[in-house]
């Protein structure tokens, strides 16, 4: 029932999302959309989802596109020029889709081939070849070790993408008058940031937890990461970015993004120094469960160091950009003056 | 056998109305707000169908004993992050798409870069003329 | 570590990415890609001769065994695949060093070598994989790298060229995971071994066709088959010369992979061929973009947009093969794959070089470059020769087995209109030896020595490949015959 209740929300979120002109309400929206999907597969038991959805969907996206709507104004135009060609296009799809549909197994439905085949043993056997309880962990850290891998890497990617996009080299004494600026915005907050700076120690401790509760629970070093992530970005949001800058080393944190995926690498270079093949955790040590154990301990750490690092590198490409065009704006509107 | 598939059909209709935004908007941040809705439908889509009836989240625990399917779990865990990474870096190109054309709107951009191929041709038949 | 070798041949360009990130100087990173992709290079050249030798490889990662794992599975289709990247990948980055010296600002050039070798390790891992979703994790990496690359470009058309890419792209790719989503859910399994085998029994299904529609299409939008084709022209042309070089080389030739791999060895023949009527669709869309691509081409003022619409046609030539459906026909095809790389990354090399001296790449700025740029010029007319099929050139081998694959199933006229699409691309390919060789340099620009070393050297073992693979075909046809004929054997 609750599920139904959902997917309904979230078409009228999704037709508001469509008929709404103003962006700011849209990114609003979306993060809504985020969060209502992330209830929706709490309601389907997929809580690792779940959670990975709210910080993701709700919380880091919606965050970057209110960056980027502050630097190219929140105004869309009203002129939609070509609603007919996407509406063939779009019919066609979703007919073709609900054409597949009459041949599906039921919503459900525990005979359909997906619980039949290759997830069985997953959930019959993960136990005593990984030892992990969490099952979701152990196949996307054991079974499915290399996907996993190559997610971090899409990360990573995204993550130097933004860099060769966004970094800019900027002129020490621009720099300089440019933090002036900014730290006195943030001097009004008062009651704000001592709140922040008494929250942000136990979202660190939060996020270690979630590092390491990963495979009891819920959790992992993806969202360990998020959480980290949403700590500094938090207090770079109330301190100014250069003091942020000033705590967090702009090359630190891109070595750190490298040194997770290496880390991660090299797991599975140690097992095929032991003559494993490439992740095969059970080389590790002498038991292998102990070596699956170490495994995944330690490829969680990869990916907590990749993803934190590299979200940061996301925020401070976008925001440092934001602050640079609202220096080069105030420059302007002085000279105009 | 209708009920059965009512889920699917309204993921169905979640998805579309993603890929009609990203089609039918000339906006380049409401383009991508529409790949995003688009994305995290194929998400729902590949959720629901690993869930059981009856069934509870696959955590390991002594007295359960139906289980969602996980193997979905771990493919849209590994989506969503490549869901951001693409919407980081769609976001960054709008910004300097933004800084160069002055303009976030799908048209204006067209109409600039057509405009500059024409005068880049008119200047070249000068060229010819002149040679 | 021979038993490894599936493995390292991913894992090694991948691992040199982020530690490019810690070596810092421009120079050094070069060297450290050079080396990195020169050794996946080695291993693909070794698991070739291993694949030709003793059949198919299967590498279990993690131990796991398939489908509970994931596998990796090299048979002569992908060893020859990943002979093709590598290779490519190598000689363009030789080049590189000197090209973006001039195309993109220093700052940015330990990024860029890092966004290279990754989209060299996406590119490797969708070919080596054996396992359905494990191809499209690569398919983002390659693509993510590959948006952020174009978007180096010079001019402001490329932020826009890559914005458009990244949304058709990533449409293209959420289309495939619709399609793996539907058929895992009939079978139950992601490894594209297992799902041959299971396949067959749920053929007969609506949810099946469903997932192969949107697989092809897909598919088809990373491939840039016409209609699906309009990112591809701007993308090329805005993006730097050596990026375009390397891509015009590679990635469509791993599109043109993944749709063989799905139609023949997962869907099945029976399947793609038989109750979906690919045959006759897919030949007339190939026909349709060969002329429609071609003579776009003729019309282009920028020769990067030209030899990008040229890159357009022939794909049509690949897609017409493959829809044969025979082995003579597939043969053709992957020939075509093969040779196509070397006319290809010849031709936008030596652009490069051209850029490289003249700074601009319209036709007109290659007036009196004849004389100028002897060596560069003649790379591209050879290339150009080859991109028409002139005997004793790669073109004309590959075009050679497409026309006996056509007359083989008496598709006559199909074969005419074939030879008539070679005659659009003599046209284009005359306009630019008509500008370098016949035509005064303009007044007003002054004389460009010939390209240094770092260009010539790259350029010409591409032309030396494409004249000696013209000759002595043996090689070539004999590995695009055996993967031939192992796709139409068993299944995989």
């Amino acid at each position: 029932m609750i599920d139904i209740i959902l997917l309904t929300l979230l078409v009228v979120v999704a037709i508001a999302i469509i008929r709404m002109k103003d962006l700011f309400a849209v990114v609003m929206l979306l993060g809504i959309y985020g969060l209502l999907s992330a209830s929706f597969f709490v309601a389907m038991d997929a809580v690792d989802v779940a959670f990975t959805e709210a910080a993701v969907g709700a919380g880091i996206s919606t965050l970057l596109m209110l960056v980027v709507i502050a630097m190219t104004g929140r105004k869309e135009k009203t002129n939609r020029h070509k609603p007919l060609p996407a509406l063939c296009i779009v019919l066609i799809t979703g007919g073709l889709l609900i054409y597949g549909t009459f041949d599906m197994p039921h919503f459900g439905a525990a005979d359909a081939p997906i619980h039949q085949h290759v997830a069985p043993r997953y959930i019959n056997d993960s136990m005593a070849e990984v030892g992990v309880p969490n099952i979701v962990t152990s196949v996307l850290a054991s079974y499915r070790a290399f996907d996993t891998f190559g997610e971090v890497v899409v990360i990573f990617t995204a993550g130097i993408g933004v860099l060769t996009l966004l970094s800019v080299a900027r002129r020490k004494e621009d720099a300089e008058k440019i933090s002036s600026i900014n730290d006195s915005m943030h001097e009004q907050h008062l009651v704000i940031r001592i709140v922040a700076k008494m929250l942000i120690p136990f979202i660190f401790l939060f996020a270690l937890y979630v590092q390491f509760h990963g495979d009891f629970g819920p959790g992992g070093g993806f969202q360990a990461g998020v959480i980290f992530a949403a700590a500094i970005i938090l207090y770079a949001m109330l301190f100014g970015l250069n003091t942020a800058r000033k705590v967090i080393n702009q090359t630190f944190i891109q070595l750190i993004a490298a040194v997770g995926v290496l880390l991660y690498g090299s797991v599975g270079i140690v097992s095929l120094m032991n003559d494993g093949n490439f992740f095969n955790y059970n080389v590790l040590a002498s038991d292998p469960i102990a070596g699956q154990h170490l495994g995944i301990l330690l490829i969680e750490w990869g990916v907590g160091c990749t993803v934190a690092s590299v979200m940061m590198i996301i925020f401070f490409s976008f925001a440092g950009r934001l602050e640079l065009h609202q220096h080069n704006e105030r420059v302007k509107n002085q000279e105009s003056s | 056998m209708l009920m059965d598939l009512f889920n699917h059909w309204v993921v169905i209709t979640l998805m579309m109305s993603g890929l009609y935004i990203v089609i039918a908007h000339g906006n380049l941040i409401k383009k991508i707000v529409g790949l995003s809705v688009f994305q995290t439908s194929v998400f729902i889509f590949y959720i629901s169908m690993a869930k059981v009836d009856g069934g509870t989240a696959p955590i390991l625990a002594d007295d359960i004993v139906q289980y969602s399917n996980p193997l979905p779990h771990v493919l849209i865990l590994t989506a969503i992050v490549v869901g951001i990474a693409t919407t980081a870096l769609g976001l960054s190109l709008v910004v300097r798409i933004k800084e160069a054309y002055g303009s976030i709107e799908e048209e204006s951009i067209q109409q600039q870069d057509n405009q500059q191929q024409d005068n880049n041709a008119h200047a070249k038949r000068k060229q010819e003329e002149e040679a | 570590m021979i038993a490894h070798l599936p493995i390292l041949q991913v894992i090694i360009p991948l691992m040199a990415a982020p530690i490019c990130l810690m070596l810092k100087r421009a120079q050094l990173v070069w060297l450290f890609s050079l080396i990195a992709s020169g050794l996946a290079f080695a291993i693909s050249i070794l698991l070739l001769q291993q694949v030709m030798t003793s059949g198919v490889i299967s590498y279990e990662l993690g131990g796991w065994q398939a489908p509970w794992g994931i596998e990796y599975r090299i048979d002569k289709l992908n060893a020859f695949l990943l002979l093709i990247v590598s290779g490519i990948s190598t000689v363009v980055l030789f080049a590189a060093q000197t090209s973006i010296e001039k195309e993109i600002p220093k700052n940015k050039h330990v990024y860029f070598y890092i966004l290279y070798l990754l989209s060299l390790t996406g590119m490797l891992g969708i070919v080596a994989t054996g396992d359905a979703f494990n191809v499209f994790v690569f398919l983002e990496i390659s693509s993510l790298s590959a948006y952020a690359l174009i978007a180096m470009g010079k001019n402001r058309q490329a932020l826009w060229a890559s914005y458009q890419y990244l949304i058709m792209g990533t449409i293209g790719a959420t289309f495939i995971l619709i399609g793996i989503g539907l058929i895992y859910q009939m079978t139950g399994t992601l490894n594209m071994y297992d799902l041959s085998q299971r396949l067959p029994e749920v053929a007969q299904t609506r949810t099946v066709f469903a997932a192969f529609a949107f697989v092809i299409v897909g598919v088809c939008l990373k491939l840039a088959m016409f209609p699906l084709h309009l990112w591809l022209p701007n993308a090329y042309a805005y993006a730097p010369s050596i990026v375009t070089a390397f891509f015009a080389a590679t990635a469509t030739k791993v599109a043109v992979y993944l749709l063989i791999r799905f139609t023949f060895s997962v869907f099945g023949l029976s399947f793609s061929f038989t109750t979906v009527p690919l045959q006759t669709l897919f030949m007339a869309l190939g026909l349709i973009g060969i002329f429609a691509a071609s003579t776009s081409a003729i019309y282009q003022r920028n020769v990067k947009h030209l030899f990008a619409y040229s890159s357009i046609a022939q794909i049509g030539y690949m897609i017409v093969g493959f829809s044969l459906s025979t082995v003579t026909g597939l043969t053709a095809t992957l020939l075509h794959l093969f040779n196509h790389a070397l006319m290809k990354g010849a031709i936008f090399l030596a652009l490069a070089a051209v850029i490289y001296r003249v700074g601009n790449i319209e036709l007109n700025n290659l007036r009196g470059l004849g004389r100028q740029m002897p060596l560069t010029m003649a790379a591209i007319v050879i290339g150009g020769l080859s991109l028409i099929g002139v005997p004793l050139t790669v073109g004309f081998v590959s075009k050679w087995y497409l026309l006996m694959a056509l007359i083989e199933q008496g598709w006559w006229p199909v074969a005419v209109l074939i030879l008539l699409g070679s005659m659009l691309a003599v046209v284009y390919v005359w306009r630019i030896v008509e500008a370098a060789y016949f035509k005064a340099p303009l007044d007003n620009s002054s004389p460009v020595k010939e390209a240094p070393m770092s260009f010539l050297i790259p350029i010409w073992t591409l032309i030396i490949a494409n004249i000696y693979f013209g000759i002595d075909t043996r090689l070539s046809v004999q590995v695009a015959e055996a993967a031939a004929q192992s796709l139409f054997g068993v299944s995989l």
